[in-house]
């Protein structure tokens, strides 16, 4: 029986780049098998998976070499045959409506018009997706329209299902809902499987066969579950991979926080033509020395908080004041060369705030505004170089850095003029394990040095790691009570929300008070 | 030997007819960059808003400003470079400033297929291989020459002979700085970052 | 954005198929443009203006599309007025024209689903569908495309960068946005590209069609109304002797 699919020697380099993506893959997976395909950012797993679904057609789209086969015939042959989610649903979608939308990998194949709704519809029923067929994409959740990726993918009906990182963009509740679609679907078919996906405890029992690549593409560790976790744990977290295990360890504060930074009376943001505002009445202080998190659901109005608090955004009603300094007038009209003063922030998209076009440059940019001399920005900006590792990308575009890089170069700028307020937006989002401990340490360090930070994130173990304080919204209103300093995970009615059970990823190992 | 010859130019031609073959990513992202200029025309006008009914009616103002409208075309070609690029870039742009509101209604449509057209056959007078500043300078004039043409016949057939001449001149400066030059040090830039890979304009300095 | 957020009309314009109603319009600028006189426009005008309740299209969008072509009549009318020596009927003329011409584009747009449009323009129209569909799918983005022009702002803001005092500073910062807003939008548009492939878009079978788009009696009627008022107009115009070629 022809396996279904068969790497030999395989490597792929994309056109236009020096260096090869992967190279001598040898790996063969059998029809039913479920693979984990783990590794650090790099080691070439969406490349695989773009490969697999035959996207990747030399000599135009790059270079090849080896063979790479799907169900025996070569992969660039076989495209639209697989069935590939990818990790973030509001890219990916074509079509404006739910039912439009799994119409067209059906269009596509030539399905006969009259067998196509009928095949919607039984599409959408098993992924349990129950809305009505025209209703609008853009007004479905994270979770629902990963779960709408998946119905594109049943109605197609592949032999081989790839899955990149399908959970990584959603909140915790559309990773769940997406997860238990998962499950159902896989238990009811003979589909082989290959899934890339950080974040592997809580879809072990989907998989029996984990397979790990390291920079460069070749197989590090290829076996059940246990063998490879038990065995290879140290090396696999030094790599990055989130490995199941215990939780990261608390960051706590060395001191009592200081005073307050900023504070928001009453904020209310209504955009025009929303049904409901996107804040209501919230109120929220910030403190020097403490890491405050804002946790929510996506749509509860984290970034809009987060916005009006770094004067980014106007609030329709309320106030919010700066109290740690800074010129008189408005905190929300102030100049940005005297905001860029006090107040940094990090968007969740790094490459919406690169303005230059060399690293260096970028991380001069806040100093020269705020109008330190040049040779204090130089110094500024080869402290920042030094600190944050990204020396050797000085002279690069920013734009070509790497997932990790970028994040740490977005935090660098923002920190670049020394700031008493810092303000992020999902630091942590679709961080491999490593990445992700820097983040972690770095947030941690800065609040230890007094600055006071807002966090606005649903990553859990964020928030157990170096948040002091957690506002949780929802629907744009504060949930009853801020808690207390140390807790997080309760949803301020007393209860304690579920909690799962975390990986442990690769940092330094703080000299942590315990918890 | 001339069966050899003959053979290498017929493989060399149909590299170049496959080559001319619009792929997925081609058309989407000329699309792209069609919707985006959308966003831009719209973030203009906000820009201007509060002297955009004085500029409408001052010609000389409309015409210095008249270069953003025509950019789409010659970005989408000089990004894409392959035949028809800057044709159907510039006529998807119109098509969305219609959808969006345009006062001119469809025949914002038909101006699109001219001021596309223009620089269209600019490109195409260079056999689709020359994509360097003065050919993308050449193709916004003649985006500018077309649009104020039209507007000459349409809507200022009226107008006195100096009027009608430093209008077309001033329109077509307009494109040639904004359309043309402006467009390609925007690809130059846009190459820098590694995001136009998949594009042979993207490929001259290879990103590690 | 109006037209585009209101769900699928299904009365009046609502029901006629997309390419019948473009090419309706498509006549009526025709039709008008051949012509600069004060005569054919109104007439035209008068006609919209009376068959607009059979077009059972509701009244905000269409204010929502239309705002600005009084404004622009106003503003062709005074460039007009200032740069030419016409009679004040010519440049009336012209102006009305710009509405009559308008006017049956707005209505098009506000009564069609975009999906619709472009499933006609394939259908009926032998548009390639590979170019129709791959346009549907990047004006899909056009929403994010919009919020991520206002993320780029904003970041300029907190990065200190302002435009200043100088008109040249404002033009700066815009150029930044918009290089910022091209990166964004190609790596979406590349993204869009790889989800379309892979789910079988760029095969070489031709695709089929999940929704059909009609035509039917109605819509032949609406083309031929187009003909006969348009044509009407310019005949009145002929008689009254106010005709006046365009061109020449």
């Amino acid at each position: 029986m022809t396996a279904a699919v068969e790497a030999v020697g395989w490597g792929w380099r994309h056109a236009g780049r020096r260096g090869w993506a992967l190279r001598r893959l040898d790996l063969v997976v059998e029809e039913g098998e479920r693979v984990l395909l783990l590794g650090p950012s790099g080691a070439g797993k969406s490349t695989l998976l773009a490969g697999l679904s035959g996207l990747l057609h030399a000599p135009e789209a790059g270079d090849e070499e080896g063979r790479l086969l799907v169900g025996g015939r070569p992969a660039a042959d076989v495209a639209g045959h697989a069935g590939l989610v990818f990790q973030d649903p509001s890219s990916y979608l074509v079509m404006g409506r739910v039912g439009d939308e799994v119409a067209f990998g059906l269009e596509n194949r030539a399905v006969p018009p009259e067998e196509i709704w009928p095949t919607v519809a039984e599409a959408l029923a098993t992924v349990d997706l129950g809305y009505p067929l025209h209703h609008p994409t853009d007004r479905l959740s994270g979770g629902e329209q990963q779960r709408l990726a998946i119905a594109d993918v049943v109605a197609a009906r592949p032999r081989l299902w790839l899955l990149d990182e399908p959970t990584a963009n959603l909140d915790p509740d559309g990773a769940d809902l997406v997860r238990a679609t998962l499950r159902q679907l896989l238990a009811t078919s003979a589909a082989t499987l290959v899934l890339v996906e950080h974040r592997v405890g809580l879809l072990l029992d989907l998989i029996d066969r984990v397979v790990v690549l390291e920079p460069g593409g070749a197989v590090a560790a290829d076996g059940p579950p246990a063998e490879v976790f038990v065995g290879g744990g140290p090396t696999l977290r030094q790599a990055g991979v989130w490995v199941p295990g215990p939780p990261p360890p608390r960051f706590a504060p060395p001191r009592p926080p200081g005073p307050p930074v900023v504070a928001g009376e009453a904020l209310t943001v209504a955009y025009p033509g929303a049904s409901r505002p996107a804040l209501a009445d919230v109120d929220i202080t910030a403190y020097a020395g403490q890491a405050l998190a804002v946790t929510g659901p996506n749509g509860s109005g984290k970034t809009t908080l987060g916005l009006v608090l770094a004067s980014l955004l106007r609030p329709t009603s309320g106030a919010v004041r700066f109290l740690a300094g800074g010129p008189p007038g408005e905190f929300a009209r102030w100049r940005p060369r005297q905001l860029v003063r006090w107040v940094g922030t990090v968007f969740q998209e790094p490459e919406h705030q690169f303005v230059a076009s060399t690293v260096a440059d970028e991380l001069a940019v806040g100093p020269r505004r705020a109008g330190m001399s040049e040779e204090a920005s130089g110094r500024r900006v080869a402290e920042l170089l030094e600190r944050l590792a990204l020396r050797p990308l000085a002279k690069a575009n920013p734009f070509t850095l790497s997932g990790g890089e970028k994040r740490r170069l977005s935090v660098a700028t923002a920190l670049a003029t020394d700031p008493a307020l810092l303000v992020l937006d999902e630091p942590t989002f679709g961080q491999d394990a490593r990445t992700w401990g820097e983040m972690a340490a770095l947030l941690a360090e800065q609040r230890d040095a007094g600055r006071a930070l807002v966090i606005a994130t649903h990553d859990e173990e964020l928030v157990d790691a170096v948040a002091d304080r957690t506002v949780r919204l929802e629907s744009g209103r504060v949930l009853a009570g801020v808690d207390p300093p140390g807790t997080s995970g309760t949803d301020g009615t007393g209860r304690r929300a579920r909690r799962r059970p975390p990986a442990a990823p690769v940092g330094d190992q703080p000299t942590a008070a315990g918890r | 030997m001339a069966t050899e010859q003959v053979a290498d130019a017929r493989t060399a031609r149909a590299r170049r007819l496959r080559n001319s073959r619009w792929r997925t990513v081609d058309i989407v992202v000329a699309s792209v960059i069609a919707v985006a200029g959308g966003v831009v025309f719209w973030a203009w006008d906000q820009l201007w808003n509060t002297t955009s009914i004085a500029f409408a009616a001052f010609p000389p103002a409309h015409a210095v400003m008249y270069g953003v409208w025509l950019a789409p075309g010659v970005l989408g070609a000089l990004v894409i470079r392959k035949p028809g690029a800057a044709l159907y870039t510039e006529l998807v742009a119109s098509i969305v400033e219609a959808l969006l509101g345009s006062s001119w209604g469809l025949s914002v449509v038909a101006y699109g297929v001219a001021q596309g057209l223009a620089p269209e056959l600019v490109f195409a007078a260079f056999a689709y291989r020359l994509w360097r500043l003065p050919v993308s300078v050449a193709a916004g004039a003649a985006a500018g020459i077309a649009a104020a043409v039209l507007d000459l016949v349409y809507y200022y057939g009226t107008w006195h002979a100096g009027w009608k001449v430093s209008y077309v001149a001033l329109v077509m400066a307009s494109s040639a700085v904004v359309a043309g030059f402006g467009g390609a040090m925007l690809v130059r830039a846009l190459a820098r970052t590694g995001v136009l890979q998949p594009f042979p304009s993207g490929r001259r300095a290879p990103v590690a | 954005m109006t037209a585009l957020a209101a769900p699928p009309i299904a009365r009046g314009l609502g029901r006629l198929n997309p390419s019948a109603k473009l090419g309706a319009a498509v006549v009526v600028m025709v039709g008008l443009l051949v012509t600069a006189d004060p005569v054919t426009p109104s007439l035209v005008l008068a006609a919209e203006l009376a068959a607009l309740p059979l077009a059972r299209v509701p009244a905000r969008t269409v204010a929502a599309l239309a705002w600005p072509l009084p404004l622009a009549a106003v503003g062709v009318a005074v460039a007009n007025l200032v740069a030419s020596s016409a009679e004040p009927a010519v440049t009336a003329g012209i102006s009305l024209r710009l509405i009559a011409i308008a006017l049956p584009g707005v209505l098009v747009f506000a009564s069609t689903d975009p999906v619709d449009l472009c499933d006609s323009l394939v259908q009926q129209l032998r548009v390639p569908a590979r170019f129709a569909y791959g346009a549907l799918a990047a004006f899909r983005l056009l929403p994010l495309l919009r919020q991520e022009w206002l993320t780029i702002r904003r970041a300029r803001r907190a990065r200190g960068i302002d435009a200043g005092r100088s008109p040249l500073g404002g033009l700066r910062l815009f150029g930044s946005s918009v290089y910022a807003l091209l990166v964004a939008a190609i790596r979406r548009g590349t993204r869009l590209a790889l989800a379309m492939d892979s789910r079988g878009f760029d095969s070489r079978t031709p695709r089929t069609a999940a929704r059909r788009q009609v035509v039917t009696a109605a819509d032949w009627a609406l083309l031929a109304a187009a003909m006969a008022v348009v044509g009407a107009a310019n005949g009145v115009a002929v008689a009254v002797g106010a005709w006046h070629p365009l061109l020449g």
